[in-house]
């Protein structure tokens, strides 16, 4: 198994849509073959197509706000000792999340298709909230999947759905979390897949919703290049890129191109959610080396029971709560090109203190688990080690359980 | 030699009908009800589809979804299936079983153990919903070496082309997905629709043993006898559900059920 060079991560499949021969694939109904047989042909000619991309571009200039400021964090740096840590704060993106990438995308190709209707499924509520927004934009009808446990624990993004007019649907199977919200988001498609336009939320699902999302999510990471060049007048030659991964968008989004480098010029990090520090329940399925299993259309490591049934998860963040991953990120790991590791709900939320109490800036707990292994290897590392944390979504959302488990939440 | 379900099938056309088939799930609501179901509907019905359940399927709809979920909170595992289906097999007038469920069951179990299992238990086919064609031909091959049917998805979305290459590598029994919908939904095509596609498939070839699922009721499986076969499933699921929520014991209302219908396209 290995990376191609020169290529985007996300194209190295196989004509089966295959990464690495085995994590991917379109494990889908056959209703659903045509409909992603279109797509994919939709998306073929529309990255191609030079007024699809100006388009976009305008979007995220004009829209988006591009690009997301890159800023050192000087106080934690001098706290931490070690490395040089900056932020790039996909958070400032409208919105507040890097979610608003891949809507974007899926809203102008729902557009294209004809379609007048979209719909999504979210955890946190980001995807969810990015999808109304542009719905709203493009004067789409919207309907958001989203588990009743997360409508609960995420009510800030609630709101912005319904002020957005958006519909959201309360999914009240199995764990009521996400991997349902996402299991009945395709349930809904199956049946009205010909006037409705799908967009999943993440780096998961059948390969073209894979392909999509990365495709979109790589806007992080080109305006980063351009910054770090600005700040630095190059590539840093220790650079650590560390990013929370729940599906995995927005760490692939982080690191697409710098995927090429040198794993001991730049190393990619991912950190998933380890869940309560005393509990069984997590939702880490690479770092806690789950088996290989097939969920929402595609192989990739997931944590499941030894007769094949999705096991339950647990995490403080909705965003990462996901018993799956991406599989471009079961390729990345097992050509040993990125390390997963992850930080417990308990680190997540002390990283999110330290971070707010030094700093002008508030990350929501997804990337609050980030900040955890930043700040478990800074004080290791030394001054020429640069770290970067993709802060990719604010914590306004979690105030309620930030409120309960640290006593206050001020912004 | 021919396989079990064209037999049923042949017999069924010289009764001038088609063949009913019922899906119900292993282990709703216990392992010894499940079976107790399948040994009491048997009488009427031809075929016996048989779910075994998975807590993340994409294509169900609530009744079968809620059917599942019932199994699996008895603690149902594929080993328990696998003795369901042997157990009911030991009847003298046992019909074929085809096992229908997802394909992570499968890829987690292995592929060649599953088949293996499968023969031993006396399965006669598979439907996996998740594994469409092109994808499925190496398990296919594998099925049809075991003498086991895979059976081949249509929907109204496939186009003609496609259904002329999935027709050619399907084995004895193709099953047609009467609308866009998950499983149980309300049927939003007439039966009159769903028979212009049905005839346009057997037009590709006439030799198939075609059936059709999705949505259909006692109200309108009537309406759809001219066809080769026939599946009720979500009904059925569903009855099970208002029986244990009435205390009722889901073996005889389901042998009602089942009689009836039978009767309907008889």
């Amino acid at each position: 198994m290995k990376i191609k060079k020169g290529i985007p991560l996300i194209d190295q499949h196989d004509k089966n849509g295959f990464y690495g021969g085995k994590f991917g694939g379109n494990y889908v109904a056959e209703t659903l073959k045509k409909p992603i047989e279109d797509l994919e042909k939709l998306f073929k000619k529309s990255r191609n197509d030079k007024n699809f991309l100006k388009e976009r571009d305008n979007l995220y200039e004009n829209y988006v706000g591009r690009p997301t400021r890159f800023i050192k964090l000087q106080n934690l740096s001098n706290h931490l000792g070690g490395a040089q840590i900056y932020a790039k704060m996909v958070s400032d993106a409208n919105g507040g999340a890097h979610k608003i990438y891949n809507a974007i995308t899926h809203a102008m190709l729902c557009k294209r298709a004809k379609k007048k209707y979209i719909c999504t499924d979210t955890g946190a509520g980001y995807n969810g909230k990015m999808f109304s927004m542009v719905a709203k934009k493009f004067s789409l009808g919207c309907k958001v999947f989203m588990g009743i446990r997360d409508i609960e624990r995420q009510k800030p993004n609630c709101d912005a759905i319904r002020r957005n007019g958006a519909e959201i649907i309360p999914v009240t199977s199995g764990s009521k979390t996400l991997v349902d919200a996402v299991s009945e988001c395709i349930r809904y498609w199956v049946s009205n897949c010909d006037k409705v336009h799908m967009g999943i939320g993440s780096l998961v699902g059948p390969n073209i919703f894979v392909k999509i999302c990365g495709w979109s999510t790589a806007q992080i990471s080109r305006e980063l290049k351009v910054q770090l060049e600005e700040e630095f007048g190059e590539i840093p030659s220790k650079l650590k890129l560390i990013n929370c991964v729940g599906g995995g968008s927005s760490a692939y989004g982080f690191w697409s191109e710098f995927i090429d480098y040198n794993k001991n010029q730049v190393e990619l990090i991912g950190v998933e959610a380890g869940g309560p520090k005393n509990s069984k329940l997590h939702a880490a399925p690479l770092s806690k080396n789950s088996k290989i299993g097939v969920l929402h259309g595609a192989a990739a490591y997931c944590i499941q029971d030894s007769d094949g049934q999705i096991n339950k998860t647990e995490s403080i963040s909705s965003g990462l709560d996901y018993p799956s991953v991406s599989p471009i990120h079961c390729f990345l790991k097992d050509t040993g090109r990125a390390k997963y590791t992850y930080a417990t709900d308990e680190e997540a939320l002390d990283a999110f203190k330290l971070v707010t109490e030094l700093e002008d800036i508030s990350p929501s707990l997804e990337p609050a688990h980030a900040f955890a292994i930043a700040k478990k290897i800074s004080p290791k590392l030394n001054s020429s080690d640069v770290i970067i944390i993709n802060s990719c979504g604010d914590s306004l959302k979690d105030k309620d359980i930030i409120k309960k488990r640290l006593g206050n939440y001020s912004r | 030699m021919k396989s079990q379900i064209s037999s049923v099938f042949n017999e069924c056309k010289k009764e001038n009908r088609p063949a009913l088939l019922t899906y119900t799930v292993a282990g709703d609501n216990s392992k010894k009800k499940s079976l107790e179901i399948l040994k009491s509907i048997s009488g009427y019905a031809d075929i016996l589809e048989i779910g075994f359940p998975h807590n993340a399927p994409t294509a169900d709809g609530p009744q079968i979804q809620n059917s599942s979920y019932r199994a699996l909170k008895k603690g149902i595992k594929l080993k328990d299936v696998f003795q369901i289906v042997k157990e009911y097999k030991k009847n003298k007038n046992a019909k074929p079983c085809i096992l229908m469920g997802y394909y992570q069951m499968v890829y987690r179990y292995g592929e060649k153990k599953f088949i293996r299992k499968c023969k031993q238990a006396g399965v006669n086919g598979l439907i996996i919903v998740d594994l469409p064609w092109p994808e499925n031909k190496a398990f296919a091959r594998s099925c049809k070496k075991n003498s086991i049917t895979f059976i081949q998805l249509l929907s109204p979305t496939t186009s003609k082309e496609r259904m002329k290459k999935i027709i050619a590598s399907s084995h004895d029994m193709i099953y047609y997905i009467s609308m866009l919908s998950t499983t149980g939904g309300k049927l939003k095509v007439s039966p009159r629709k769903i028979l212009e596609n049905y005839n346009k498939i057997k037009k590709i070839n006439k030799s198939k043993n075609l059936v059709i699922g999705f949505g259909i009721t006692n109200k309108t499986i009537g309406a759809l006898k001219k066809s080769d076969g026939l599946v009720v499933g979500s009904l059925l699921c569903k009855e099970i559900e208002k029986s244990l929520k009435k205390r009722q014991n889901p073996v005889i209302k389901l042998n009602k059920m089942v009689k009836e219908l039978r009767k309907k396209i008889s």
